[in-house]
């Protein structure tokens, strides 16, 4: 493998909104290439996991090497590097951009510039990345590709009207797409008899290999038996193979080389020693200095995380370490709650992250889980100077030892169509959302700025924008940074029982709202029992809300009609089944999905 | 013993609240129904030749719609293919409206010896909020003629919880209908099922209906339902199960089989059964019925299976049964029994529910197990408690 031409290397990604298609133009890449036949050929090869397919999205970064013959006659080697779309999982991307030395920018032909569009390609600008232009979906009827190439050149700045328009579904114009990767992307550089600089832009756990290393060699050369380094970990290991990637499998070979793109295994066995960023070096050799813009990813988001059945305690654990093995962003430490027992409180970079892992959790793992409601990272100041990093609202110290708090602040961008402004500006008000401005984009729509607290946007911020905007409302943000906020811990008492998983924070202004609507949120969800259940809503120990679930005084009685017992029977079953998805806090049973309810407090 | 339930599917009009399995049907059908059920009755003879039978209950539907004649020829049907008891309580359900003197005479001709007369209200309004074919004239005219027939067994059906029903509007349909002396009540509160007109009126919530025909609430219901024991016990009505008050003596043994799970068999449409610990149901499907014994095999059994939902019980499952259904009866059940039929310890089943529930009052325990009046009313809650 050493003595490949670096000219004939091609080192790209694909970058888009949501939904414009970039899996599907990654598929007819790798299909037009040769690699698999149609037969083959799985709809969307890069996104393998199960999940990924079914959301339509992204979650892991995926890689694959294709050889292409271009018009000149030339064979070239091509590195697609495809990248997660969501916004929490931008720092993902960004370091699977800097992998790269070019980016297909993918926009739909009917839909034009979204917010992720925008976001996805500036951080791709970012990371000096020359980036070129596709239009996707020209055979939709409401295509209007020449708005679309206006609204790229007008918003964006990139040449767009030679953008080769495509059909990604349909196989059109894929052509055009590969020969404007040979053209329009640039080889890579770097000097192969440097010292060794390498820089991790994902791993993965095999259970036969151990950690295997995703890479792209910027200077320098790497083989079996080279020993490596982490430079920021400062983890050891000696490789064992390098290799590179043939769609779905490892292809093994005897050297990676600066420019390329490939995989190193040796023996690690934990994925947090490779973390994202970091750069690998030689140990007898080592560079002087690290890639740039290594930084510890860190959550943002976290929920406690409880088996349904207690039991399944040591399940859920096994459970979680295997996930941590291929996703070093999930942190996790034990923790115990009254009202749910053992369970886990984790760290996720975003709500899209979190319902991922929840919802893998119980399908690979086969868990029932209930999940508590998530929480920011609060910065409690408290008077003996102490700061306190805040996970889990029971943690919260007495009012009286709390100087002032803080809670995280993101900029926020909404790209709406203008007949939505009035609906969306609202919501962003009722959010504690500060204005900042607003661009035009187009006539009929507009780039709203804001800046809003973190913990305002994790519950259901992305679905009350999309139902007030009929779905046209696309929204990215951006971690901005901490501010002193009045907030308050609201606590839910059932039957006079504080219970501490229905504990949130919230901002002191929307606390008597929140507990209302908690309150009668939660009386719809506990069923009536043989006694009367008061459900109280509690700032500070001063009852702010409360209702209450009446004793239940009588039960339907079926007429059984001629000897049909069956019927009577899954009544009964039915019932006693309800009972067994319960949590009894006190003498009080409380449906597992009721402690997910503050998640559904917004009605509108 | 056996007891046989007759299932008659047909009724001229269904009432907005009924999910049975009926429905109108043409006169040519009903005809056309008869005959596969007397096949049915007498392919499946051989099978209960060892049982004798002590109940039959002709059950709809409507059953009262089918010609006096029908009834003769399948009771006659029953007699020559079963064995009976000396003194089988032979029972039809009638709707005001749907059979006159001779028909009911022709009836105690044929056996018939206790006629179930459904009414539910002997109030006009009320009766039309149900979507009844009769009002309560006809009830009283049916009642009446019931009586001068011969019969001396007879039951009439009530409902509670009716739509904008009042708890005085239903003590006094109470107190009517025992004035007239019947020797049993039935009396459920209405229920509101999904897949009937009820439900789409009033089953998800009422805002859309009149203030005057909101479902009473809970505890208006509760009111009603204690009124019932109440009124009636008073003259001498005892409840010998949640929902049924008679004359001592006059319990209805074929819903008593019911509760004490002894063997019944269910012919026609739909019907259910359970035989030694097994239970089944008939097709629901009109036609496959009809066709079912068109043709029959030459070892005399019906060319197609029509049983469904064939379930062999398992001891747990008897056990289940064995409590709830039992606890329905005002006897409730008892240790000595369920001892002898499954061979181990009530206490060493249910140790643990039994103290429970007795704690909280809803059940009394001794040698027999009873619901008390708590009990009663939160039924559903108790019975659950004994399913594994």
């Amino acid at each position: 493998m050493s003595g490949i031409d670096q000219s004939k290397i091609r080192n790209f990604c694909i970058v888009a909104h949501i939904d414009h298609g970039k899996s599907t133009l990654a598929d007819r890449i790798i299909e037009k290439t040769g690699l698999l036949t149609s037969r083959e050929m799985q709809a969307q090869v890069l996104d393998n996991m199960e999940l990924e397919r079914e959301r339509g999205i992204t979650i892991k970064a995926q890689t694959v090497r294709i050889i292409y013959k271009a018009q000149d006659g030339e064979e070239y080697i091509f590195n697609l590097i495809d990248t997660p779309g969501h916004v929490d999982f931008n720092y993902e991307v960004s370091r699977s951009l800097a992998a790269c030395d070019g980016a297909i920018l993918v926009v739909d032909a009917a839909q034009g510039i979204e917010a992720q569009t925008l976001a996805n390609v500036y951080l791709a600008l970012d990371h000096n990345l020359d980036v070129f232009p596709v239009i996707n979906k020209i055979d939709l009827p409401s295509a209007d590709p020449q708005r679309v190439k206006d609204e790229i050149e007008d918003i964006i700045g990139i040449e767009a009207q030679d953008a080769p328009l495509i059909s990604a579904k349909n196989g059109i114009g894929i052509e055009e797409v590969l020969e404007a990767v040979v053209q329009k992307i640039p080889a890579p550089s770097g000097n192969p008899d440097n010292p060794l600089k390498a820089l991790i832009f994902d791993s993965l756990y095999d259970s036969y290999k151990g950690v295997i290393i995703f890479c792209r060699i910027k200077e320098g050369r790497v083989r079996k038996g080279t020993q490596i380094m982490m430079m920021a970990t400062g983890a050891k290991a000696e490789v064992v193979e390098v290799g590179y990637f043939g769609p779905g499998q490892f292809i093994p070979c005897e050297e990676l080389s600066a420019g390329m793109v490939g995989y190193i295994t040796a023996s690690i066995k934990n994925v947090k020693d490779t973390t994202v960023g970091d750069t690998v070096t030689d140990v007898k050799n080592p560079c002087a200095e690290p890639l740039p813009g290594y930084k510890k990813v860190n959550s943002m988001v976290y929920c406690g995380m409880y088996p349904a059945d207690g039991a399944k305690y040591p399940d859920l654990r096994d459970a979680l370490e295997k996930l941590q093995l291929n996703d070093a962003s999930l942190h996790y430490e034990p923790e115990t709650s009254v009202a749910l027992g053992f369970g886990f409180r984790c760290g996720f970079l975003g709500l899209l992250h979190l319902e991922i892992i929840q919802e893998r959790l119980e399908r690979e793992y086969n868990l029932d889980l209930v999940t508590t409601a998530p929480s920011v990272i609060y910065k409690v100041h408290k008077n003996n100077g102490e700061i306190i990093e805040l996970t889990n609202p029971s943690n919260l110290p007495d009012p009286t030892e709390i100087d002032y708090m803080e809670e995280p602040v993101v900029s926020a961008e909404i790209m709406v169509t203008t007949e939505f402004i009035g609906s969306i500006m609202e919501l962003c008000q009722e959010r504690r959302g500060r204005y900042l401005g607003m661009e035009y984009m187009e006539e009929t729509r507009a780039l709203l700025k804001y800046e809003l607290p973190l913990n305002e946007i994790i519950y259901d911020f992305f679905d009350a924008l999309k139902s007030r905007s009929r779905g046209y409302a696309s929204f990215d943000y951006d971690l901005k940074g901490y501010e002193e906020s009045r907030l308050v811990k609201l606590d839910i008492l059932i039957n006079h029982e504080e219970v501490d998983a229905l504990s949130f924070i919230v901002h002191a202004d929307s606390a008597y709202e929140r507990g209302r609507k908690m309150c009668e949120k939660l009386k719809e969800e506990i069923p009536r029992h043989l006694f009367e259940i008061p459900i109280q809503a509690a700032v500070g120990g001063k009852i702010i809300a409360r209702e209450t679930v009446k004793a239940m005084r009588k039960d339907v009685l079926a007429k059984c009609y001629g000897g049909d017992i069956t019927r009577k029977k899954k009544l009964l079953e039915k019932q006693k089944e309800g009972k067994k998805r319960m949590r009894q806090i006190g003498s009080v049973e409380i449906p597992q999905k009721a402690f997910m309810s503050v998640l559904k407090l917004d009605d509108k | 013993m056996l007891s046989v339930y007759i299932h008659i599917p047909f009724c001229i009009r269904k009432c907005l609240y009924c999910d049975f399995l009926s429905f109108p049907a043409e006169e040519s059908t009903i005809e056309a129904y008869v005959e596969p059920l007397l096949e049915e009755i007498e392919t499946e003879s051989p099978k209960y030749a060892a049982y004798r039978v002590d109940t039959v209950f002709f059950g709809g539907g409507t059953p009262s719609v089918l010609k006096a004649g029908h009834i003769e020829h399948i009771l006659s049907k029953l007699r020559n293919c079963y064995k009976f008891t000396e003194d089988p309580e032979i029972t039809i359900e009638v709707n005001p409206g749907t059979a006159d003197r001779q028909k009911f005479e022709k009836y105690k001709n044929a056996g018939v010896n206790r006629i179930s007369i459904g009414t539910q209200s002997v109030h006009d309004k009320e009766l039309k909020v149900l979507g009844r074919i009769h009002n309560a004239s006809e009830f009283f005219e049916t009642y009446r003629m019931v009586r001068e027939a011969g019969f001396d067994n007879v039951n009439v059906d009530l409902m509670s919880a009716l739509p904008g029903q009042k708890a005085e509007e239903y003590g006094a349909t109470l107190r009517t209908v025992m004035d007239l002396k019947p020797e049993h009540i039935s009396a459920y509160s209405l229920i509101i099922e999904e897949g009937t007109p009820f439900f789409d009126m009033y089953g998800t919530d009422c805002s859309g209906t009149e203030q005057s025909l909101c479902l009473p609430t809970e505890e208006e219901e509760r009111l009603m339902y204690e009124e019932t024991g109440k009124v009636l016990s008073k003259e001498g009505y005892y409840r010998y199960e949640i929902s049924n008050y008679s004359l001592k003596g006059k319990e209805c043994r074929h819903n008593i089989a019911y509760w004490k799970r002894y063997n019944y068999v269910g012919f026609g449409l739909g019907a259910a059964s359970m035989v030694e610990n097994v239970r089944w149901r008939n097709t629901a499907e009109l036609q496959e019925y009809l066709n079912a014994f068109r043709e029959l095999k030459p070892n005399g059994k019906a060319l197609k299976n029509i049983k469904e939902e064939i379930q062999h019980l398992n001891l747990n499952e008897q056990m289940e049964e064995f409590m709830f259904l039992g606890l329905r009866l005002t006897e409730g059940v008892s240790r000595a029994e369920f001892l002898k039929m499954f061979c181990i310890d009530m206490e060493e089943v249910y140790g643990t529910v039994l103290k429970e529930l007795s704690e909280k009052g809803l059940i009394e325990c001794s040698e027999r197990i009873k619901l008390t009046q708590y009990g009663r009313d939160v039924s559903n809650y108790v019975m659950s408690h004994f399913l594994f």
